[in-house]
């Protein structure tokens, strides 16, 4: 949560290790819905290979340009690579998956 | 949460800020020529756009608001690039002479550089712009910033499908900004009919402000025009603007006053003959001139004339040369005993050789008002200004002279243009020029008897009494001179019919002198015979006086005969003859009056 550009070792296990980060601002609703869309989908499609970071920008605006945040709710796949980002509470959950390349477990 | 809650302490110092409620507050530029245009800057604490093409300009006009306003009223700034690295901006202006890095080292400026649809973003529900809030939230409030540029907001669209969404978020944005009194700068490019591509003008409504570069026969000319600004007065014309080695310079022509002070003192053409047509001495100082004519007439050599008297009397002259380097000038003014190297040497005259297709007009004017504030001439010669026609049409050329004899004026520089006249009858493009200039000489040949000459008259020159007499002249090896004026039945007399009237002149003295000679010596020898005439008639005088004596002694010859007669007869006789002793007295009497 303090380091933005931390390289993070790609788990050597068949399962690969994803690694997601929400950008958020305060305890907006849409901050809220969003954390909770994620841990709902994450829990379904990604269960025990999965970190989620929780950013608040109101709190380190200064981390918004590691990952060019503009828009809030961000979420960005850091891993596997190549990056994606959706943006949104994420209620849309056809697009979420669609966005994050999620497989069925 | 929205950002707009967080403590905002611009927003408390702005409102103290505000000078008076009768005026809109402005936060000056500090840009040359755009505070002039606004009437004093942007508005204060509002979002201000500027549009335009591509390669415009708006990125410097921008970022030149932003240092201005750092380093001349310090006010620090934020910039947020959406279309360039920080790395490009930074190379980019530090021609202009900003340095970005020194200023965001000092805590002064602050460079976001935003980089959008790097990676795809999905949508998946709601969303705001809190992230970019957020985010210029922290940049102002680190640096207290006072000015924004936001370059180009735009771009915002290609990255974001729900464009209804960030339309209301951009609003929002506005308004955030408005609500904590920073100036901003929203750059956006020309749309498809509108302002900007995606129509933001409709939330930017304070102040809109239009860049445009043209190009017109090769040459691009950018054009800067305030649209609209709300509550307050504004220029309203398209005024050339330029980026320079100093920044942006606007040039607003109707700016600029005819509030000029005049000067009576005059200015020597460098040729006598020619000063004493203008009645007292030459040109009025700080009066602009221009010498017109078809090639070939001697305009230049006039003008290089002008330079050297100038430099004569120890003031620094300026020669912008269109046609020629200064080696060819130098070389061929010596030629006529114009000998410039010297002025050159001494430091008193400069030469700025270019064509004119180097420059556009507006860096020309630019370029040229430089050169004037470094080497501070009493006198500026461009030749020839025709040259410029090249680079835009007539009415530009006349709108760019009229911005140079304006700043000229009001340095008290006197400037001398030539012109280059296709032929000797149409003096049709110095027409744009004619109502510019105090003094218009025009210079052309007259050709007749299988040969042309050289001749000059002043066409006009304001307050002065000259002359309207068409000199000749010609160009001798010490400079031009104006030979004398043979005016015959058929107009002035030029060339070889001028000398044969000279001939004709010097044979009529010639036989006027012989006539008196004549006489003279036809008076001698009346002279001769009335003396001669005299001298006969006294010998004649003589003459008959000589015989009236003698007939008066005749006549008392006769008495004295008789005396005698009687003395004789007396002797004769023996009478008394002591008695006629005084007999020929009256002889002697007679002979006194001779």
């Amino acid at each position: 949560m303090t380091t933005i550009d931390r390289l993070e070792p790609v788990n050597p296990s068949r399962a690969e290790h994803w690694y997601l980060r929400l950008y958020v601002a305060g305890q907006s609703p849409k901050s809220l819905h969003a954390h909770a869309n994620l841990k709902r989908l994450c829990d379904q499609y990604l269960l025990g290979h999965y970190e989620i970071e929780i950013i608040d920008l109101v709190e380190y605006p200064a981390l918004a340009r590691g990952d060019d945040i503009l828009a809030i709710p961000t979420l960005v796949r850091r891993l596997p690579e190549p990056r994606h980002k959706i943006i949104g509470d994420l209620s849309n959950t056809e697009r979420v998956i669609a966005g994050l390349h999620l497989r069925p477990a | 949460m929205s950002p707009s809650k967080r403590p905002t302490p611009g927003h408390a110092t702005g409102a103290s800020q505000e000078p008076h409620l009768a005026t809109l507050p402005k936060a000056p530029t500090g840009i040359s020529g755009l505070d002039e245009v606004t009437g004093g800057g942007l508005p204060w604490g509002r979002p201000t756009l500027v549009c335009g093409p591509a390669g415009c300009g708006k990125t410097l006009l921008a970022m030149e608001f932003l240092v201005r306003g750092i380093t001349e009223f310090d006010e620090p700034g934020v910039f947020v690039a959406f279309e360039e690295t920080v790395e490009d901006l930074v190379a980019n202006v530090a021609s202009m002479g900003f340095d970005l890095r020194r200023l965001e080292a000092e805590g002064k400026l602050v460079m976001d550089q935003v980089q959008v649809s790097a990676i795809e973003m999905e949508d998946a529900g709601d969303w705001d712009l809190d992230g970019l809030f957020l985010r210029l939230g922290e940049a102002i409030d680190s640096i207290g910033a006072k000015r924004i540029v936001i370059d180009t907001i735009e771009n915002l669209f290609g990255a974001f499908s729900n464009a209804a969404v960030l339309r209301a978020e951009l609003q929002r944005l506005f308004r955030w900004l408005k609500d904590r009194g920073i100036t901003a700068v929203i750059t956006g490019e020309r749309g498809d009919g509108t302002l900007t591509r995606h129509g933001i003008e409709e939330y930017v409504s304070d102040c809109v402000i239009v860049l445009d570069h043209r190009v017109t026969e090769q040459t691009s000319t950018r054009r800067l025009r305030i649209l609209k600004y709300r509550g307050s007065l504004h220029g309203t014309n398209e005024y050339p603007f330029l980026i320079g080695e100093s920044g942006v310079s606007v040039l607003p022509i109707t700016s600029l006053g005819l509030q000029h002070g005049v000067s009576s003192r005059r200015v020597s053409t460098g040729v006598p003959r020619l000063d004493s047509m203008f009645g007292d001495g030459g040109f009025f100082q700080g009066s602009a001139v221009l010498i017109s004519g078809t090639a070939g007439t001697g305009k230049s050599t006039l003008a290089a004339q002008f330079c050297d008297a100038s430099c004569g009397r120890g003031a620094r002259a300026l020669y912008f040369a269109f046609e020629e380097s200064q080696a060819e000038i130098v070389r061929n003014m010596s030629s006529v005993g114009i000998h410039l190297q010297r002025w050159i040497d001494a430091g008193l005259l400069q030469f700025h050789c270019f064509r004119p297709s180097l420059l556009g007009l507006e860096a020309h004017l630019f370029a040229m008002q430089k050169y004037v504030r470094e080497f501070d001439p009493a006198v500026v010669v461009k030749d020839p200004v025709s040259d410029l026609l090249r680079v835009g049409t007539g009415l530009d050329v006349s709108a760019l002279l009229t911005r140079q004899v304006d700043f000229l004026k009001s340095r008290g520089v006197t400037s001398l243009f030539t012109s280059l006249n296709a032929d000797a009858q149409s003096t049709g493009s110095d027409q744009h020029i004619a109502s510019l200039v105090d003094t218009w000489i025009l210079v052309k040949t007259m050709e007749g008897n299988g040969e042309h000459n050289r001749v000059l008259y002043v066409r006009k020159s304001r307050g002065m009494a000259h002359s309207n007499q068409i000199r000749e002249f010609h160009i001798t090896s010490q400079g031009i001179e104006l030979v004398d004026v043979y005016v015959g039945p058929h107009g002035v007399l030029t060339g070889s019919a001028r000398q044969a009237q000279e001939a004709k002149e010097r044979s009529d003295g010639t036989a006027r002198l012989d006539d008196l000679e004549q006489r003279r010596v036809n008076l001698e020898r009346r002279r001769e015979s009335v003396e001669s005439q005299t001298a006969t008639l006294w010998r004649e005088f003589e003459t008959e006086a000589d015989m009236v004596g003698r007939l008066l002694s005749h006549g008392s010859t006769g008495t004295e005969d008789q005396a005698g007669q009687r003395a004789e007869q007396g002797r004769l006789r023996r009478a008394d003859i002591a008695e006629l002793a005084e007999g020929p007295e009256p002889l002697d009497s007679l002979s006194g009056l001779t």
